[in-house]
């Protein structure tokens, strides 16, 4: 049996790596992430675990340790938020393309300019193209739950790509929760002993990484990765099983919530789903059949399962805590390519709120609930994009 | 079945296989061609130290010879850098193909 604490996401959060115990982390600090990596480098500086704690001058230089690293062949991790994710970009994708397992927990934080420190989701959604993968958690006891399952799928045989483990800054990751801390001896069995694939430290076998690779082959690598990544959720939901068995928290590729027989929907990511199911519990009982889907694997997107899971819906309203400017919220397009197999598709609006940790309250729950209410009724859709929430 | 041409490819793109550089010929993308001139030559080896591409020979007894044209890319540092003697350089950069 774990046990029980009051944590923050945080917290929670450098506990799961000093239970991972990994070889190699490489982090620079910033704003949410920073108490994650300090708590761990208390744990290095007590040596409570064996990891070697690289400090670097920038989140560039952190992620190029972290690839360094992986390729030398260790188990690797990293944290990170905002403008230190934005600063890791062109790495992201070398670590990705190079097909390095390395985990990263991902305090979402708003983006400059104007400059802001608090939660929303316009970082993890600038790096979706990354190769990465991408998990989003609700609270704290997800976040903790995410990353030990996040090791097992990014360092698994028949993948190996690197993840990020998204939480809210400051909503999840600064907030005290109630958190179900696994034993260390059943996160290490968990986890397992890692398996190094073309290590540069096995001098039996030199090799070389990151070769020029022109017009005759760069099409045919990207295809491969192309397919890795429909590998990927089959790996998700296989740890997930196996992640219940021994801690009977159940995981999938989303959640749903009310949804069965729901008539219309709502889609939202992270500490946002939770406000939203108490209100939709609140409709439930005045009647209003009213479900949420909540993405937790973000990249790859289950398109097909999502579609699926919401093809009885005469209404949706995706919810995103990002915007792409000059087109629709980033898991608004998602759904919109979810629902594009359908054939009866639903009617669909986006709003974007909580930009820059803005409170998402109860009564814009509310105000989506009975515009889709209205659209379900009459069939008449007004303005596809909106932001809520907003100063008037 | 038999797999597709891209998922034979190492994962990551990988090279598995050492010293494979020595396949690449990176002197046809030269356009300047070093030539040395040895009465001008003092032995320093700093045409040696500087060249990126190993493409100065060097022979058993550690001396400087020629240049390895199959890798020499043209790029003109072992020119600059040879002190020569008397202010006469020891190497001097041509136009390749006159
Ligand atoms: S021109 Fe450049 S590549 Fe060629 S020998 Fe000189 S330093 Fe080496
Ligand atoms: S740098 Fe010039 S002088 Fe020195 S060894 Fe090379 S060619 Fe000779």
């Amino acid at each position: 049996m774990g046990k029980i604490v009051a944590v923050t996401g945080n917290e929670a959060c450098a506990y799961a790596l000093k239970q991972i115990n990994p070889d190699v982390c490489a982090a620079y600090p910033i704003t949410p992430a920073t108490d994650l990596m300090q708590r761990f480098s208390g744990y290095v500086s007590n040596g409570q675990v064996d990891t070697e704690l690289v400090l670097v001058e920038s989140e560039h230089s952190a992620m190029s340790a972290c690839i360094g690293a992986a390729a030398a062949g260790g188990r690797v991790a990293t944290a990170t938020s905002s403008q230190g994710l934005a600063l890791m970009w062109e790495m992201l994708y070398i670590a990705a393309g190079t097909r390095l397992p390395i985990v990263m927990p991902l305090v979402n934080r708003a983006l400059s300019a104007p400059l802001n420190i608090h939660g929303d989701h316009s970082d993890g959604m600038g790096a979706r193209d990354t190769g990465w993968i991408q998990i989003y958690s609700e609270n704290a006891q997800e976040a903790y739950d995410n990353l030990v399952q996040s090791f097992r799928i990014a360092e698994h045989l028949e993948i190996r790509v690197p993840a990020m483990v998204c939480m809210d800054g400051f909503i999840v990751s600064h907030s005290i929760e109630r958190v179900e801390y696994i034993d260390d001896a059943d996160v290490k069995n968990f986890v397992g002993k890692f398996q190094a694939v073309h290590p540069l430290l096995d001098l039996e076998h030199p090799k070389s990484y990151g070769p020029l690779i022109l017009t005759d082959l760069y099409h045919e690598y990207k295809r491969a990765q192309h397919e890795v990544m429909t590998k990927v959720p089959g790996v998700v939901l296989e740890v997930a099983a196996e992640f219940e068995k021994m801690t009977g928290r159940k995981y999938g590729l989303f959640e749903e919530y009310r949804l069965e027989d729901a008539e219309i929907a709502i889609v939202v990511m992270s500490s946002a789903a939770g406000t939203t199911k108490d209100i939709i519990d609140q409709y439930r009982e005045k009647g209003v059949k009213v479900g949420l889907l909540k993405p937790r694997m973000f990249r790859p997107f289950p398109f097909t399962q999502i579609a699926e899971a919401l093809k009885h819906v005469n209404a949706i309203a995706v919810l995103d805590r990002a915007d792409s400017f000059g087109g629709y919220g980033p898991l608004f397009s998602e759904i919109a390519g979810a629902v594009m197999s359908m054939d009866h598709k639903p009617a669909m609006i986006n709003k974007i709120f909580g930009l820059g940790g803005r409170d998402y309250l109860p009564e814009q729950a509310e105000q989506v609930i009975n515009e889709l209410i209205k659209i379900s009724e009459t069939g008449k859709v007004g303005a596809i994009k909106e932001y809520i929430g907003v100063r008037e | 079945m038999s797999k597709k041409f891209w998922e034979t490819l190492p994962q990551g793109s990988v090279v598995l296989e050492a010293g494979s550089s020595a396949k690449f010929k990176t002197g046809t993308w030269r356009s300047m061609r070093p030539k040395w001139i040895e009465e001008n030559c003092i032995q320093c080896m700093f045409c040696w130290m500087y060249c990126p591409d190993m493409s100065v020979k060097v022979n058993a007894e550690g001396k400087r010879e020629g240049f390895d044209y199959d890798y020499c890319k043209g790029c003109g540092i072992c020119a600059l850098e040879c002190p020569g003697k008397k202010g006469n350089k020891a190497i001097v950069m041509e136009e390749e193909g006159k």
